[in-house]
């Protein structure tokens, strides 16, 4: 491994890793590019991928992203994006969960669904993009629905979870188990114009109060649908929460839920 | 005694988007939720003053309520 190092240090430019290299090392020293990322970030080289992020994520806030396994639950519209920015940012691990394949209602909003991916399972989609657009990133995809007799399984060995499911009913149950498992969940739900972020830290019970009336399982969403824009801007909230849970700055969504309103532009704070 | 109402997202649909009613003191969440039609079931949030409160929740001279639908999509 010494060895790996000193290749490293002597291939850096400045405290930057440039990804030929990172490639390289990867090859000739038979790791993955994901450990190589792992080497180079706890010897204080950020690999150049991310050098616009460094006066905003810190080379050892990098490598604390990098460690981090993220599930994300639910891959369609909000799940998409959220995969594709917690790949950008440089989530060591993700974990996608979605049953469903790509159906044509899906191509107005579902960042990886297109004509020719009609058909193909959502999670398959994630995977190969990912792949596509930063190698250091692992994904697990699970081609399954998540419930209480998978839950506690998935959510093995998870640091953080993202809600991206389109059941009331099941978020609920993810709560429940986010809750036993000490957990932390960040909350997006979308419906047309619509859509709310909340973070629930274990011991609090902040989802069971957001969903204390659904008797069915849908909101609005059952009547307006959503359109391409709202789950862009949920998930990315969404994905700022996870940035500021890891790296232990700013303000989380604890307690409050964010009510956004993009016909009218307007964002509510609601105290739980 | 006065209080102001404000309906959120489809709520305000067929509705309005604020409005301030005299209510005789005693009034709950739940009646004024009555009131304007509006089903326990499609409930996201009642607020009042910003604050998360339940239907039998009484409201106080001046209070601001606020109603959101629920939202579950993903």
């Amino acid at each position: 491994m010494e060895e790996v190092r000193s290749f490293l240090r002597k291939q850096a430019e400045g405290d930057l890793l440039p990804w030929k290299q990172q490639v390289f090392a990867s090859t000739f020293f038979g790791l993955t590019i994901g450990q190589v990322e792992k080497i180079a970030l706890e010897l204080g080289f950020l690999p150049s991928r991310y050098q616009r992020n460094r006066n905003t994520i810190s080379v050892s806030d990098q490598l604390r992203i990098f460690k981090t396994h993220v599930a994300v639950i639910g891959c369609g519209g909000l799940g998409g994006y959220i995969v594709e920015e917690l790949t950008r940012l440089g989530i060591g691990h993700i974990t996608a969960v979605d049953p469903d394949v790509f159906e044509e209602h899906n191509l107005n909003r579902q960042l990886y669904s297109s004509p020719e991916m009609l058909g193909k399972p959502k999670v398959e989609a994630a995977q190969k993009r990912v792949t596509e657009i930063n190698p250091a990133v692992t994904l697990t995809p699970l081609k399954c629905a998540f419930s209480t007799l998978n839950g506690v399984d998935i959510l093995q060995n998870v640091d953080i979870v993202v809600d991206a499911l389109d059941s009331i009913t099941v978020r609920l149950e993810l709560s429940d188990i986010c809750s036993e498992a000490k957990i932390p969940l960040v909350h997006g739900a979308i419906g047309g114009w619509y859509g709310q972020v909340s973070t629930q830290f274990p011991g609090e019970d902040t989802l069971q109060k957001i969903y204390s009336r659904a008797t069915n399982g849908k909101g609005v969403e059952k009547g307006l649908g959503n359109p391409s824009f709202t789950p862009a801007v949920i998930a990315s909230l969404q994905v700022a929460e996870v940035c500021k849970i890891i790296i232990g700055q700013g303000s989380t969504l604890a307690k409050r839920k964010l009510h956004i309103n993009l016909l009218d532009m307007e964002i509510i704070e609601i105290q739980y | 005694m006065k209080v102001t109402i404000k309906l959120f997202a489809t709520f305000r649909t067929g509705r309005f988007g604020e409005e301030t009613r005299d209510y005789n003191p005693g009034i709950t969440v739940g009646d004024i939720l009555t009131e304007l039609n509006l089903p326990s079931e499609e409930i996201g949030a009642t607020l009042i003053n910003h604050r998360h409160v339940e239907e039998d929740q009484q409201l106080q001279e001046d209070d601001i309520l606020s109603i959101f639908p629920l939202v579950g999509g993903g």
